[in-house]
């Protein structure tokens, strides 16, 4: 009996913040845009610099009304958002973030495994999107988002596959277990990958290419409106956590850090996830967006070389240091 | 005969059977439906998305089974990869919405002759190979990452390797295959 309320608390949590969490990154980037061009941004929905904003736009989307195209596949165009934002809380689950086992959702013992296993599920949800809304513009962007992540699915495997070498487990606890601090330059090309693959995979600017709104309107996402379309939103911000929570994790130590990480190992890993989630904002305002051919090459004939030479260099100081 | 003997020895049985008994029951018949439908509707993407539902609920299986790894490894690959790449394929050729009326071709019988077969063979070798094996559900997991990692390495590296060069051969075929011919189109090769 306690077990099952010890679960069912976990769980909770973990729902908690896979609803808090993902809308403070999008206050976030409302603000962090604004300052970084130079405007002033939404100030005056709840008085204090417009911090009400996000509560306002969700009551507009929930007034909008629920459009679905005549042409139409309704039942996979009504089913594609949930399927495009579970696979994110389903991977919130998984990530710890404080030592020991009290401080995670579940503890899952193949756990890299698992996070970009069902983190690749998400992308199925765009894909339906875009095939069931009848629509030329949402097919393109989901051809976009298919090619993207066949392309950027390996590498962001290949880099993880090197931090578990590194560990000598696939559980994300083990992996914490293990870190050293001078793991953080032996694996930092392999973060760079991880990094900036679960960016791409996420369609994050720069690589925005599947809803490049000034050549397809907005992809996949062309024909949704109201509350559909906020859960999409909203899947790309739960992506934006999960992706810096996993960074976090698997290359930053997760609740390691100079000091406190006994009591205070949860802030760690908070503050971590918030500065790679600052940097994610950062990218979108300062880059422009990568054409089709420079997103396949960067792919192909950078990252996938750069991760397999990580490996390498996982494996032979790995030799080295054997005991 | 030795069937039922080893039942009557370790207790287990076909009767009374455990909750995990009855959800893989469950799972298994979910997933057997979604696999006829994968093969029985008209249309395509429908097939593919109700291939993802049969590959989910074998992953399912595997986790029942305390297989973890294999379960991931499969949601990784089936569902994150080939299904993706399925409907990529798909969108490129730029299946319809609502039924196809020639995606019906004229093999039933032949491929459900094959279906037959194929599923005969392998009820046969896992009903041969697995007798009288009962999984404990309550020890440790017999199907973790650990496990599977040392079986695979240490009892089966040999086919292991061979299947790896195998996939190779593929992978340098398929390459082969879509370069184009240097003498039919000069200087774009």
């Amino acid at each position: 009996m306690n077990d099952a309320l010890d679960v069912a608390l976990r769980l909770l949590a973990v729902f908690a913040v896979f609803l808090v969490l993902p809308l403070v990154v999008g206050q976030t980037e409302h603000k962090v845009m604004a300052h970084m061009q130079g405007r002033v941004g939404p100030m005056y929905a709840g008085g204090f610099h417009g911090w009400a904003q996000l509560v306002a736009d969700g009551v507009k989307f929930t007034q909008k009304e629920d459009v679905v195209p005549a042409a139409a596949d309704r039942r996979v165009f009504q089913l594609a958002p949930a399927v495009a934002l579970l696979p994110y809380l389903l991977v919130l689950v998984a990530i710890p973030i404080g030592p020991g086992e009290g401080a995670v959702g579940v503890v899952v013992d193949a756990g890299v495994f698992f996070v970009l296993a069902v983190m690749g599920v998400g992308v199925l949800g765009s894909l339906m999107a875009g095939w069931a809304s009848a629509n030329k513009f949402s097919l393109l962007g989901a051809l976009r988002t298919a090619a993207q992540l066949l392309a950027y699915e390996l590498p962001m495997l290949l880099a993880a596959a090197s931090v578990a070498m590194a560990a000598g487990t696939v559980s994300l606890l083990g992996i914490l277990d293990a870190f050293e601090w001078w793991w953080l330059p032996w694996q930092i090309v392999g973060a760079l990958v991880f990094f900036v693959a679960g960016l791409a995979e996420l369609q994050r600017p720069p690589f925005d290419m599947p809803v490049a709104d000034s050549e397809i309107i907005f992809g996949a996402y062309t024909e949704y409106t109201g509350l559909r379309f906020a859960l999409f939103l909203l899947a790309e911000y739960a992506g934006i956590v999960v992706l810096c929570g996993l960074t976090t994790v698997l290359f930053l130590g997760g609740w390691h850090g100079p000091f406190g990480a006994e009591g205070l190992g949860w802030l760690w890993t908070l503050l971590k996830t918030a500065v790679l989630a600052f940097v994610v904002i950062w990218i979108r305002v300062s880059s422009p967006r990568l054409r089709e051919d420079q997103l396949q090459r960067l792919a192909w004939t950078a990252l996938v070389p750069l991760a397999l030479a990580q490996i390498a260099l996982t494996g032979v100081v790995k030799v080295v240091i054997q005991p | 005969m030795t069937l039922a003997h080893a039942v009557a020895q370790t207790g287990n049985g076909f009767l009374s059977p455990t909750g995990v008994e009855i959800a893989f029951l469950l799972v298994g018949v979910a997933t057997l439906a979604a696999a006829v439908l994968t093969v029985t509707t008209r249309q395509l993407v429908h097939a593919a998305l109700w291939l993802v539902v049969a590959l989910g609920g074998l992953a399912v299986e595997y986790l029942l089974l305390t297989a973890e790894f294999i379960a991931w490894v499969q949601v990784l690959i089936y569902v994150g990869s080939v299904v993706v790449l399925l409907l990529f394929g798909l969108m490129l050729t730029k299946a319809p919405i609502g039924r196809s009326p020639d995606a019906d071709s004229g093999n039933r019988a032949a491929a459900l002759t094959v279906a037959a077969a194929a599923a005969a063979a392998l009820v046969w070798v896992v009903v041969d190979a697995f007798r009288t094996t009962w999984i404990d559900l309550e020890g440790p997991a017999q199907g973790s990452t650990r496990v599977t990692g040392e079986i695979l390495f240490r009892h089966w590296v040999l086919p292991f390797e061979a299947l790896s060069v195998l996939l190779l051969a593929a992978l340098v075929g398929a390459i082969v295959l879509s370069r184009r011919s240097p003498e039919g189109r000069e200087g774009k090769s």
